[in-house]
């Protein structure tokens, strides 16, 4: 009996200097929850939580400074996402900050009508707009994130934002109606 | 000779099989419509490339679509006549939407390109053969439209022992491999001899499902004085020619999870695509037509035709007497594994195999989904040996790392889990409901990090040219008050600006601050030869960004 206690605690004791050494030498370098939490961020860039762009909030969250539902393009799923990261409980998003968007967008600029002011070009957090002064400007689809951004800007107004198209490379199968709740016992009986 | 295989496959169905409704009559070739419509992407992989245009005259068989990528084939026209329109047009698809088509109209001369045989493919290299496979625009014409040369590369190492041709076709209502196992065995058989050169296959087993037997026959006839080729009769059980299930079946080999039949040294090809090959290689005839099964109690003639690819759907109904009033729903595939389609005015492709036109018999309501039961019939039928009521579970939760974990993607949506399922779940729907989630996951995924990417790129851009223009102003400021600096002797200046710049580059090189190793564990001496060349270079260049701009402002 003793000897196996005694056994039991050597391999506890072993084991648990094992773990702390690993857990020393093996340390990951900067800061990892900021990753985690920016990992979960849309990548929208639009600076509606407050922030100037996703890891600016990751930043904050990670410091405390910045509650979690202040994320309108990832919305709910965001929140849920990040309250199980932190261990926290979710709370719907923060109105101040914006309206959920469920529907995916891009900017499009009305190229007869842009008068080459390069104002969008300095808006876009993420450079998709391509242009010169004077110049007439486009938007790179492919990168375009949807945030907006480069709208208000545009002295002419000649950007608009329209939802993406699905093709049948990005058509989904819509959820089956769920089974009902419960077997129909009443209507049977 | 016929034997039954020794094996046989896990789980499983038997539906009704409704096959007798479409073979009482030989395969009718369609006559020459006006219009085909023909989409770009027919196969597993990439789309072809319309290498045509608009009014182009082109010629039965001409390529008009190029191989682009690795996983592509080409497409061919399906007659003579001219281009009338590239764009987007309906496609067979289940979402029903519109993809890119080369439209064209016939000019009824139905004048064939020139075709280049070549009787002689034994004295081939097989890279050369394999690439007239592609050029003729060959995929597995079983229904996934995996392009074929690919699956006649043995690989670099592999010894392929066995060449199972399926000739099953297990799934309800479709007979089209039976009525051209049937009718052209010989064409098949053909393109079988050249298939297994392609591969250097040692033996041949071609699996009929044993309510076959007029194929069984013909085929066993055909075969009669070849070498190690062996009909197979396999008792009838669906889904049987599934690649995997039907391995199992002939040879009792489990193929794992995300592994090919290849690895253990099998592969398996459709008899159809084997008389494609034939064609392709005897004849040098492209792929621009296959048999198709029209079916089902909304038209009034069923039965197999041989249409051209980019025939419009409506008018091979039209041509089987159909749709009848009677008509519920449109399918392509069959009743287990097809997808209804949205519209008659898509064109068949090279995958479709069966046109189902259903009455409210055939596919019946079977009412609302009930809660599951676990009563676990659907894991005892799964033939991919999955947990289905597991997989719903997580598919209704949309819990889209957990279903991943219960191998969702081996799933191959044979239906038999729903087909049994006393509670009515339409389970199939739901695994395909979180594949293309989680596909549309990947995409957003991708997109997110290029965003990340080109916002911290943007952030760096804008740091820099903050930087450089502080820089810039400094400078200005400074060529103000530079005049004494200037004074200095030339030789002097210039030196001390080459110097200033190579201490730049080399802060730039050791940005993330990284000491040299040399500079640790020094002698005295050194510490104090060092401390002096600091000192003189203090002294010569008390600010070196001023040095710099002087000296640049001398020029
Ligand atoms: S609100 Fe915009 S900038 Fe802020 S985290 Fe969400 S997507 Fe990123
Ligand atoms: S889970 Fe997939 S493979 Fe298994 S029976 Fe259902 S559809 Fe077929
Ligand atoms: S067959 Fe239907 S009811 Fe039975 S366990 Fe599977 S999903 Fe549930």
């Amino acid at each position: 009996m003793l000897t196996a206690i005694l056994a039991l605690g050597a391999l506890a004791l072993v084991f648990g200097l094992l773990l702390g050494f690993a857990a020393v030498r093996f340390k990951v370098e900067g800061d990892p929850l900021v990753e985690k939490i920016d990992a979960l961020l849309p990548q929208t860039q639009c600076g509606q939580c407050g922030f100037p762009g996703c890891r600016p909030y990751a930043t904050a969250i990670a410091k405390g400074e910045a509650d979690i539902n202040q994320c309108p393009p990832g919305g709910q799923t965001t929140i849920v996402a990040l309250a199980d990261l932190l261990g926290r409980d979710p709370k719907p998003l923060n109105p101040e900050n914006g309206q959920e968007k469920v529907e995916k967008t891009v900017a499009i600029i009305r190229e007869d009508i842009c008068i080459g002011c390069t104002l969008c070009i300095q808006a876009c957090p993420v450079d998709a707009i391509l242009g010169a002064p004077k110049q007439m400007h486009t938007v790179i689809e492919k990168e375009c994130t949807g945030c907006e951004l480069c709208v208000a800007p545009c002295p002419v107004e000649c950007i608009d934002m329209i939802p993406v198209k699905e093709d049948i490379g990005s058509w989904k199968w819509k959820a089956p109606p769920a089974p009902a709740t419960r077997p129909r016992a009443e209507s049977d009986a | 000779m016929s034997t039954r295989p020794l094996f046989s496959f896990f789980g499983g169905v038997h539906p009704p099989m409704h096959k007798d409704v479409s073979t009482g009559q030989p395969i009718d070739v369609m006559p020459l419509a006006e219009r085909y419509i023909l989409p770009l992407h027919q196969n597993i992989g990439q789309p072809a490339k319309p290498v045509v245009s608009v009014g182009e005259r082109v010629l039965k068989g001409q390529r008009i679509g190029h191989a682009e990528g690795y996983v592509s084939v080409a497409l061919h026209a399906p007659t003579s006549g001219t281009i009338a329109d590239i764009g987007a047009y309906p496609v067979p698809h289940p979402s029903g939407l519109s993809d890119n088509c080369i439209v064209m109209t016939a000019d009824g001369a139905d004048e064939w390109t020139e075709c280049v045989a070549l009787p002689d493919y034994e004295n081939i290299n097989p890279s050369h053969l394999r690439n007239i496979v592609r050029e003729a625009g060959i995929v597995g014409l079983g229904g996934a439209g995996f392009p074929s040369f690919i699956k006649l590369n043995p690989g670099t190492h592999k010894k392929i022992d066995t060449l199972i041709m399926n000739g099953i076709e297990c799934e309800p209502y479709i007979t089209c491999d039976d009525m051209l196992m049937r009718e052209r065995a010989a064409e098949i058989v053909a393109g079988i001899r050249i298939i297994r050169h392609a591969l250097q296959a040692n033996r041949v087993l071609i699996a009929i499902e044993d309510n076959k037997p007029q194929a069984i026959k013909s085929i066993e006839e055909a075969i009669r004085g070849e070498s190690a080729m062996e009909v197979v009769a396999c008792p009838t059980r669906y889904p049987q020619g599934s690649e995997k299930q039907l391995v199992e079946a002939l040879t009792g080999k489990e193929i794992p999870s995300e592994a090919l039949p290849l690895h253990v040294g099998i592969v398996v090809h459709n008899v159809g695509t084997a008389a494609a090959v034939y064609r392709a290689i005897m004849l040098g005839e492209p792929l621009t037509s296959r048999i198709i099964t029209v079916t089902g109690g909304g038209v009034a003639q069923p039965r197999n035709v041989e249409a051209r690819i980019g025939t419009v759907i409506e008018d091979i109904l039209a041509h089987c007497g159909g749709p009848t009033a009677e008509t519920r729903k449109l399918i392509m595939g069959g009743p287990m594994m097809g997808f209804a389609l949205h519209s008659d005015r898509a064109p068949v492709v090279k995958t479709t195999n069966c046109l189902l036109a259903a009455t409210a018999e055939e596919i019946p309501d079977r009412g609302p989904a009930l809660p599951c039961i676990r009563c676990g019939a659907c894991s005892d039928a799964c033939p991919a040996r999955l947990l289905p009521q597991q997989l719903f579970w997580y598919a209704q939760a949309k819990d889209l790392d957990k279903i991943q974990e219960y191998n969702l993607f081996d799933c191959i949506e044979c239906g038999c889990c729903a087909y049994v399922c006393p509670s009515n779940i339409p389970l199939v729907h739901y695994y395909r409901f979180a594949k293309t989630e989680i596909w549309a996951r990947e995409r957003e995924k991708e997109k997110a990090e290029l965003a990340r990417q080109r916002f911290d790129f943007r952030q760096t851009r804008l740091e820099r040219e903050k930087a450089e223009r502080a820089a810039r102003h400094k400078k200005k400021r400074d060529e103000l008050h530079s005049e004494e600096p200037s004074a200095a002797p030339a030789t002097e200046t210039k030196k001390a600006a080459i110097l200033a710049a190579m201490e730049r580059a080399k802060k730039k090189k050791d940005a993330p601050r990284i000491t040299p190793a040399n500079t640790e564990a020094l002698t005295p001496q050194q510490q104090q030869m060092i401390e002096e060349v600091e000192q003189r270079r203090r002294q010569s260049r008390p600010n070196p960004e001023q040095q710099s701009a002087a000296s640049n402002g001398d020029k």
